[in-house]
């Protein structure tokens, strides 16, 4: 089957590792994503303010494009996913808004809501199934312990992009599970890693990716998996310094789920950049028997 | 030091921007608390969350423009998932930020992070993060 | 309520009550009624009567053993010549109108022949199921696949689990047969209905409380270590299920550091029950002090986001709990719950210090709002009764008729109609059993009247009486 796919600017450079993974075991599982052909921006956060037009523009933009293409249409950064989704309920929520968008827009045609936008992680699950994953592993995680790290974005608000228990979601651990891992029971699968509050206090981010970190481990991980490129990067990035504020921190790795899942299915990882965390990822998959 | 109260004192024109801006209804926060004690950056703010909307209700909201609680918002959404009284709190975070961007510049600007680090950033960062704190 | 005759096929209204529910508000009623002279039929779903009440261990204000003030009334109703006790029973239809309703009970098959059974336990000592009471000790303990609700049930006769039973789901086992003394086990029985007339209804289907699968943010009901009200009441209960010794259910140590949070679910018209159950700040007050008395080295600390005590000596009873069992009361509510190692972890807040504060609990008691039960919307439903958003059956208004419903004949007592407490479900029904036995009064006179005036002894005079 074919989805159209948005990638997002973020996948498009600095993650592109996590782009080419996504693709690569998305194809492999009879999933192909096809880019759009032209797409900007979705601004990285949604506006939170009233009468927010002006800040529509861009996702209401990919949106419409999107629309040209077919009904769906999936990213694999989860903040594009919560930008986009939560841009599509506001605009089909407030007539006023999209007429304006539209008008300022000025395409051949009106955007009337019709598109549906998902994470390529709910793809798997309900187009694939976990059944035909686990059947197209090759390289089994061997009961690896990996904590699944949701995040904030595809959890809240939950009546707007919940797709799964915005308390306990247990998607990416389904998914762990298929590939032959043993997901982590563990309480800070949804609690914010600092997002953008690294631009302004690394420490403040340092603490909260700590509080996350020191619970995968506290509860027995080997791995964190991560959905968004914002959060692996605070994960992975704020470990640099973490022994010095808290004496005795062991780091863990932070992958992206696409990495994990590629490997698994037996592909090629060498564009997946696999050595380009700060916390070096290799010698557990080695030690795994995925590289 | 008595804070003298009255019917223009408590619903200022401030009061009335916050919640035009964030499209909440400010008095309908009861004080419950359950925003402050999910809120995952509450550890590094000067007042908790609920108490902005505290004193925003009282129509102190000189004190919130100073306060350096909304800028250590990461509007991760858990008060607004989990509030009783469905207020969105991130949306008068944003508020609050947007009318102290507007009256006093930029909260950070580039220069105030070193090259190094800029150039680690993944994208999304730097455009959320510039969003965010910059008018 | 104008009383207004409804001529039935004798002519006459009957002075009898249907009650529906027998818990404490059915059973005062019901010996309101009897009392004075009238039959009743008391309808229950369970196979023994009291409700939720005979699940309390003490009752506020007064920390009276719950048993203690109960028992006196489930005895008097099992007893009671003019009371028709029907158990383990559901109404399935009721039609007609004031002075003559027509009810179709179904009675459900118990498997034991009650009218031989003589309550002497043996089955169910000998039985060798054991499953999770999730109903009487709301999965605090354990009973057997025949049994009886509890110790001083009324009646004291057994209803056997065909869910659980190993002779209805594998074909073996009948141990219960073979030790009963009296052959009151008969595995084919059947249910059947039987027909009922009555002149007034009295609904009394009380509530239930919210589930904690709602609450996912509190544990979704997986945290074995967090549970309501009703099933800490059983953990304090000398008959319970610990035998009143205050033990966590995930290893059965004696916690030490015990959380109550108020408004579980309650005061949330954005994702659960909008209304304030009005009986938790009490009860977690009443909580917090028994769970001092009995762990003396223990500390119990309760959120609340207001402390409603509006009854008589209640303000004081919460001060009690303050004051002298060192309760520390935390205003805020409490975000989110979880399990780490062997404690539970409790993210709150105390806005008065404006502190987020967490705490490593060894058990949470959550004190979920109070909710209709279903049953009692199948009734509304059944009657024509208003119910509102959350299911609660509507008096006939919120001001002056609590008890009275928009039907003649047909009355509300206790928690059918809303949130309350023991002291107020009395009151209400002895309120509806007042109006009854007005009405009952009133139809007594009137067929008096008849009756003289159609044996023609100075009819005019007495027509006018």
């Amino acid at each position: 089957m074919k989805v159209p796919y948005f990638p997002g600017c973020t996948l498009n450079t600095t993650a592109k590792g996590f782009d080419n993974a996504v693709r690569a075991s998305a194809a492999a599982l009879g999933v192909e994503l096809v880019e759009l052909p032209e797409w900007n921006c979705c601004g990285a956060t949604f506006p939170l303010l009233a009468d927010n037009a002006m800040d529509l523009l861009g996702p209401a933009d990919v949106l419409y494009k999107a629309s040209l293409e077919g009904e769906r249409l999936a990213t694999a950064c989860t903040t594009c996913y919560n930008v986009m989704r939560r841009a599509n309920y506001a605009l089909k929520e407030d007539g006023e808004i999209l007429e304006k968008v539209n008008y300022f827009l000025e395409h051949d045609s009106d955007y009337e809501g019709s598109v549906e936008v998902l994470d390529v992680v709910q793809i798997l699950r309900d187009d694939v199934g976990w059944e035909g994953v686990r059947q197209a592993v090759t390289k089994p995680l061997n009961e690896l312990r990996v904590a699944a790290y949701y995040g904030c974005m595809v959890v809240r608000p939950p009546d707007e992009v919940a797709y799964d228990d915005p308390d306990n979601p247990t998607t990416l651990d389904d998914l762990i599970e298929a590939l032959g891992g043993q997901p982590v029971d563990w309480p800070h699968k949804t609690e914010c890693c600092g997002a953008y509050l690294a631009v302004k206090s690394p420490q403040a981010t340092q603490e909260m990716s700590y509080a996350v970190l020191s619970s995968a481990t506290r509860n027995g991980a080997e791995l964190v998996v991560a959905n968004c490129p914002l959060c692996q990067f605070n994960l992975d990035k704020q470990q640099q310094t973490m022994a010095q504020r808290h004496a005795g921190y062991r780091p863990i790795p932070v992958l992206y789920y696409a990495q994990l899942l590629g490997l698994a299915l037996g592909l090629d990882g060498s564009n997946y950049d696999l050595d380009k965390t700060i916390i070096a990822a290799r010698p557990l998959l080695e030690r795994v028997g995925l590289l | 030091m008595r804070v003298r109260l009255s019917k223009a004192s408590v619903r200022n024109d401030l009061v009335h921007k916050i919640e035009e801006i964030s499209g909440q209804d400010l008095l309908a926060c009861y004080q419950c608390g359950k925003c402050s004690a999910g809120c995952p950056a509450a550890f590094a703010m000067d007042m908790l969350p609920s108490q902005v909307i505290r004193y925003a209700q009282l129509g102190l909201v000189e004190k919130v423009l100073a306060s350096d609680t909304p800028w250590f918002c990461a509007a991760c959404q858990t008060c607004y998932a989990r509030c009783p009284k469905g207020v969105d709190l991130a949306r008068i975070m944003e508020a609050i930020r947007e009318i102290v961007l507007q009256e006093k510049g930029d909260h950070i600007t580039i220069n105030d992070i070193p090259p190094v680090e800029l150039a680690e950033f993944p994208q999304q960062l730097f455009i959320g993060g510039f969003r965010k704190y910059t008018a | 309520m104008s009383g207004k005759l409804t001529p039935s096929e004798d002519n006459n209204p009957i002075s009898k009550v249907l009650i529906i529910g027998a818990g404490i508000a059915g059973m005062q009623a019901a010996l309101d009624i009897a009392n004075a002279g009238y039959p009743v039929l008391l309808v229950d779903k369970l196979p023994s009567i009291g409700g939720h009440m005979a699940q309390l261990s003490e009752t506020f204000p007064t920390l009276d053993c719950a048993q203690c003030i109960m028992t006196p009334r489930t005895v008097d109703v099992g007893h009671h010549e003019k009371i028709e006790l029907l158990t383990y029973s559901e109404v399935e239809s009721i039609a007609g109108e004031i002075g003559d309703f027509r009810a179709i009970v179904r009675r459900n098959p118990a498997y034991v022949n009650w009218d031989v059974c003589t309550g002497c336990g043996v089955c169910t000592e000998k039985c060798p199921k054991r499953v999770i009471s999730t109903q009487f000790e709301v999965g605090m303990g354990r009973r057997k696949a025949i049994y009886t609700l509890s110790p001083q049930a009324v009646p004291n006769k057994p209803v056997i689990d065909r869910q659980n039973c190993l002779w209805f789901q594998m074909g073996r086992c009948r141990v219960c047969e073979k030790f009963c003394p009296t052959g009151a086990i008969n595995f084919e029985q059947q249910a059947y209905t039987v027909e009922e007339r009555v002149g007034a209804v009295i609904v009394a289907t009380g509530y239930d409380l919210y589930p904690l699968v709602n609450m996912g943010e509190y544990g979704g009901g997986e945290v074995p270590d967090v549970i309501d009200g009703l099933a800490f009441e059983r953990l304090l209960s000398s008959s319970g299920p610990t035998a009143g010794k205050v033990r966590r259910p995930s290893d059965g140590k004696e916690p030490k550091e015990v959380v109550f949070v108020q408004c579980a679910g309650s005061r949330d018209p954005e994702l659960h029950m909008p209304y304030c159950s009005k009986i938790c700040c009490m009860y977690t007050a009443k909580h917090a002090m028994l769970y001092k008395h009995r762990v003396h080295d223990g500390q119990a600390y309760v959120f609340y986001i207001d402390i409603r005590s509006a009854g008589k000596r209640y303000e004081e009873f919460v001060q009690r709990a303050m004051e002298e069992d060192d309760t520390l009361y935390l205003r805020g509510k409490v975000s989110k719950i979880f399990r780490d190692g062997d404690k539970t972890i409790v993210w709150g807040t105390d806005t008065l210090t404006g502190q987020n504060v967490e705490i490593a609990a060894d058990l949470v008691v959550l004190a979920t709002a109070m909710v209709p039960r279903p049953e009692g919307k199948l009734i509304a439903q059944m009657l024509d009764l208003p119910i509102d958003e959350q299911d609660w059956t509507l008096p006939l208004d919120d001001n002056i008729h609590p008890v009275e419903t928009l039907r003649a004949g047909i009355f509300l007592a206790g928690a059918a109609s809303g949130p309350k407490d023991i002291p107020e479900t009395v009151a209400q029904a002895s309120g509806a059993a007042g109006k009854i036995l007005s009405l009952f009064a009133r139809w007594e006179g009137e067929r008096m009247t008849q009756e003289l005036a159609e044996t023609s002894l100075q009819p005019d005079r007495l027509a006018h009486a």
